[in-house]
């Protein structure tokens, strides 16, 4: 890795909106994919020829499927109130970074070609010519923003950036330039089952190992059943789960709460991995051929339930897009989702997060906890951006801030929230979030983190939290790398079923 | 009586810039419910149902709700431009109406004061266009001229308010003529001259301009979907034919 130095920004007393500094994160550009990952993937690997054509054939196409691009890149007024919402921006104080600018860099190109003003009137309105320059910095920006949705929150017209940011991927997929890091996972899961290419036999070890390691803790034979037909739930989780560390921990709370409540479940071989990395390149297709592997799974196996483990952009996924791409849901009434809808259990939100699971059935007494057994941690909770605003809990909205912390605060005694305006549906980013997660990219994830380092300092100031707990794997990763940089210690990061396992009953 | 000159160019002026604003909208309108939204994307907590929708998209347009929460000094000067916008317009349809609507007449003397309201927020958002350097950054020579020909609209309205007054009878009898295909001789007053070439101006400016965000805004999905992704199922015609294929 040849990422160059950098300065780590110093935590303040409070998240401060910097001056702007023109230019300073141009040059970090993630990796791109390599010949063989985007000939897999259908993507050309480098500029033909035709690149400016096929760029604005693709925006044409993508402006006609997607009626977020077309009304958000018609309808910003330029108002600056998303201006300072973006840890990105706060983090490295580069002007890009601002949503709005990041958006402008695909509307000055879309202004020029699709918009009479822009073809009439370029320099009027800021439209511009696509140049080699432009895309570059689509390559630069686009890879600077985890699709957080934090802008969204903010803007007046809900425009998310987010939304340009998967469109203006896309586009530099289409031209040949891809992410390596994204197109590789994504070739992954295509080929093996997961995003880290773990096989099926390497899981099954894995299980068994862990299901020793929890016998010889507990006394207890907790198991991790793998591909079992004929079971209730069919439990989908990121595969970081398997191996990665905080993560396992909180598989083997999922495990036990199974356990605990004696509901039989499985996991699968075909569908070990919850994340999907489609979604990132906002690729309907891609995305969909990821999920159907989920469907698949559950069809093969014949479970009644769908449970999705702690995952940001996997429960998106799951919870706002699996009825769509997959049927995995209720309410369809056509062949393909029927098919999978009649197999499902009407009494149990389809797909369910294991949050709303466990939380459930602690409440209703159906399994035991001793919160005291957590009375070494002081608790604060991070909401991931994917959960908070781009999906629900239960039955109420806001259900997806409630829901952990309800269940946080049944199995532990001290929990403090972080400042109101940082969590919530106002939560920052973990900053790793969208296809960043790579070491190339540790200079954008490490300013991005601020905003979120910073809240956190000021809750260990206060309270001496001393454990941060999150439902994403994506957001574990990263912080356990990140944070260390600003003073905490990794051990503080760790998953909501990480506490559940530590204060469950198993008898 | 012939017509001026002048009057047949404003009654030309007015027919065309009608015919855009109209046309154009109505293209763009049409345009964007055309257009498929694939997948569910509200930005939650969302409402879970529909008249929940109506009320969180009444919230936005009444008062700024997602802007009151990201910025109060946009929020002050956006909202006092937009309400004052609303009771002036209110206003001016008793040149359209005969007779004039009852609550039309009520709102007269509201709208002669909500022009000051409707200046001071514009002159607030230019200023932060100039003094604040993020807004100056995003800012085009489009931004700054948006808001220098409303103001200019509402200073040569308020000129004939408050200082040179028009004929406004004969001003009516103008606008309705227009409106029957009978046209009537147009007062030719300076003021009045610019006020009306600019609002001509805005008429043509409005469909392929950044003022598509008044219509754009009942078109963003991540404010008008309902948060019901697990019980309805929510598909574009051109993905549901991928269902086919499995
Ligand atoms: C449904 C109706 C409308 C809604 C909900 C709406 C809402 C908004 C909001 C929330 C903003 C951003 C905040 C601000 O800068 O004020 C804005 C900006 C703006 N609106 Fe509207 N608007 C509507 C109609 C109109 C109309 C009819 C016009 C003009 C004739 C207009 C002209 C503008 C302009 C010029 C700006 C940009 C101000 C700036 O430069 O900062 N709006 N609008
Ligand atoms: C064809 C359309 C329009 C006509 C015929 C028209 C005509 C007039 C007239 C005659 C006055 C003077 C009223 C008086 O002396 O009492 C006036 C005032 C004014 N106009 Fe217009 N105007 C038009 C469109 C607009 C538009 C689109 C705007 C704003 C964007 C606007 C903003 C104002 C303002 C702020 C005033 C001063 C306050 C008031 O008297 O309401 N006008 N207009
Ligand atoms: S989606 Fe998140 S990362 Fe992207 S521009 Fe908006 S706030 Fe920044
Ligand atoms: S808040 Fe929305 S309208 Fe305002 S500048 Fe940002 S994206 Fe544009």
């Amino acid at each position: 890795m040849a990422a160059a130095e950098f300065d780590i920004p110093k935590l303040k007393d409070d998240i401060e909106i910097p001056k702007l500094r023109e230019g300073v994160m141009a040059h970090a550009k993630t990796f791109p994919a390599a010949k063989a990952v985007q000939d897999f993937m259908g993507y050309p690997h480098e500029l033909g020829e035709d690149w400016k054509e096929r760029a604005i054939d693709k925006m044409g196409e993508l402006l006609g499927k997607y009626r977020s691009m077309k009304v958000f890149l018609d309808a910003c007024v330029h108002c600056g109130a998303c201006t300072d919402k973006c840890h990105y921006y706060l983090g490295t104080s580069d002007p890009k970074n601002m949503p709005v600018a990041r958006q402008d860099l695909m509307r000055q190109v879309y202004r020029r070609y699709f918009t009479t003003a822009g073809k009439l009137f370029p320099k009027l309105v800021g439209a511009k010519d696509l140049t080699k320059d432009i895309l570059n910095d689509w390559y630069s920006y686009y890879y600077q923003c985890s699709e957080c949705r934090r802008c969204s929150v903010f803007c007046p017209y809900g425009i998310d950036t987010a939304e340009i940011t998967m469109a203006g991927r896309e586009i530099l997929n289409h031209v040949g330039m891809g992410q390596k890091y994204s197109n590789e996972i994504l070739s992954k899961v295509h080929k093996i089952g997961n995003n880290l290419g773990l096989p099926g036999p390497a899981l099954e070890d894995t299980l068994e190992g862990l299901e020793e390691d929890i016998e010889a803790d507990t006394g207890v034979a907790v198991k991790l059943p793998l591909d079992v037909k004929g079971v209730e739930v069919l439990l989908v989780t990121p595969s970081a789960d398997f191996f990665s560390e905080p993560h396992v921990e909180s598989l083997i709370g999922y495990a036990k709460v199974f356990h605990a409540a004696g509901i039989s479940w499985t996991l699968s071989t075909h569908a070990s991995e919850a994340g999907n990395f489609g979604l990132f390149n906002g690729n309907y297709e891609s995305m969909r051929k990821v999920a159907m592997r989920i469907r698949d799974a559950a069809l093969e196996l014949g479970v009644k339930r769908i449970v999705v483990g702690e995952c940001g952009h996997a429960w998106r996924v799951a919870y706002s897009f699996w009825n769509t791409l997959t049927g995995i849901g209720y309410g369809g009434d056509d062949p393909f989702s029927i098919e999978m809808q009649k197999q499902l259990d009407p009494t149990y939100p389809q797909p369910q997060h294991i949050c709303e699971l466990t939380n459930d059935l602690i409440k209703s007494g159906k399994i035991k906890v001793d919160p005291s057994l957590n009375d070494d941690l002081v608790v604060t909770f991070h909401d991931s951006c994917n959960v908070a605003r781009a999906s629900r809990m239960g039955t109420e909205p806001g259900g997806q801030f409630i829901i952990p912390r309800e269940l946080i605060k049944s199995v532990v005694n001290n929990f403090h929230d972080m400042a109101d305006e940082t969590i919530g549906e106002s939560t920052f980013c973990c900053g790793g979030g969208g296809g960043l997660l790579t070491d190339d990219l540790m200079e954008v994830r490490v300013k991005g983190a601020m905003p979120r380092a910073t809240a956190l300092n000021n809750v260990v100031k206060e309270h001496q939290v001393n454990f941060m707990a999150m439902i994403c794997a994506i957001c574990k990763a990263q912080f356990t790398k990140v944070l260390p940089k600003y003073g905490f210690n990794m051990s503080m990061v760790g998953g909501v079923h990480q506490l559940v396992s530590k204060a469950i009953k198993l008898d | 009586m012939g017509l001026s000159t002048v009057t047949m160019i404003y009654a030309g002026m007015f027919y065309i810039a009608a015919l855009v604003l109209v046309v154009g909208l109505v293209y763009k309108i049409v345009d964007y419910s055309r257009t498929p939204v694939p997948l569910k994307i509200p930005t939650t907590p969302a409402p879970t149902t529909r008249s929940g929708v109506i009320y969180r998209m009444a919230k936005e347009v009444v008062v700024f709700e997602s802007l009151f929460k990201a910025n109060k000094w946009i929020w002050v000067f956006g909202w006092l431009f937009h309400f004052g916008l609303l009771l002036v317009l209110a206003r001016h349809l008793r040149y359209f109406t005969e007779p004039v609507w009852f609550w039309v007449g009520i709102v007269q003397p509201f709208g002669k004061y909500a022009s000051i309201m409707m200046v001071i927020g514009m002159a607030g958002l230019l200023a932060r266009r100039f003094l604040v350097d993020r807004v100056r950054y995003i800012s085009t020579p489009s931004d700054y001229l948006m808001l220098v020909l409303l103001i200019a609209i509402g200073l040569s309205g308020m000129l004939m308010t408050f200082v040179v007054h028009t004929d406004i009878v004969a001003l009516k009898a103008f606008f309705l003529g227009l409106m029957y295909l009978d046209v009537q001789p147009l007062p030719q007053d300076l003021t009045l001259l610019v006020h009306l070439a600019l609002v001509a101006l805005l008429m043509v400016i409005f469909p392929i301009s950044k003022l598509l965000h008044a219509p754009g805004l009942f078109f963003s999905p991540t404010r008008n979907q309902v948060d019901n992704p697990r019980e309805h199922r929510h598909i574009a015609a051109w993905a549901a034919r991928l269902d086919q294929k499995n």
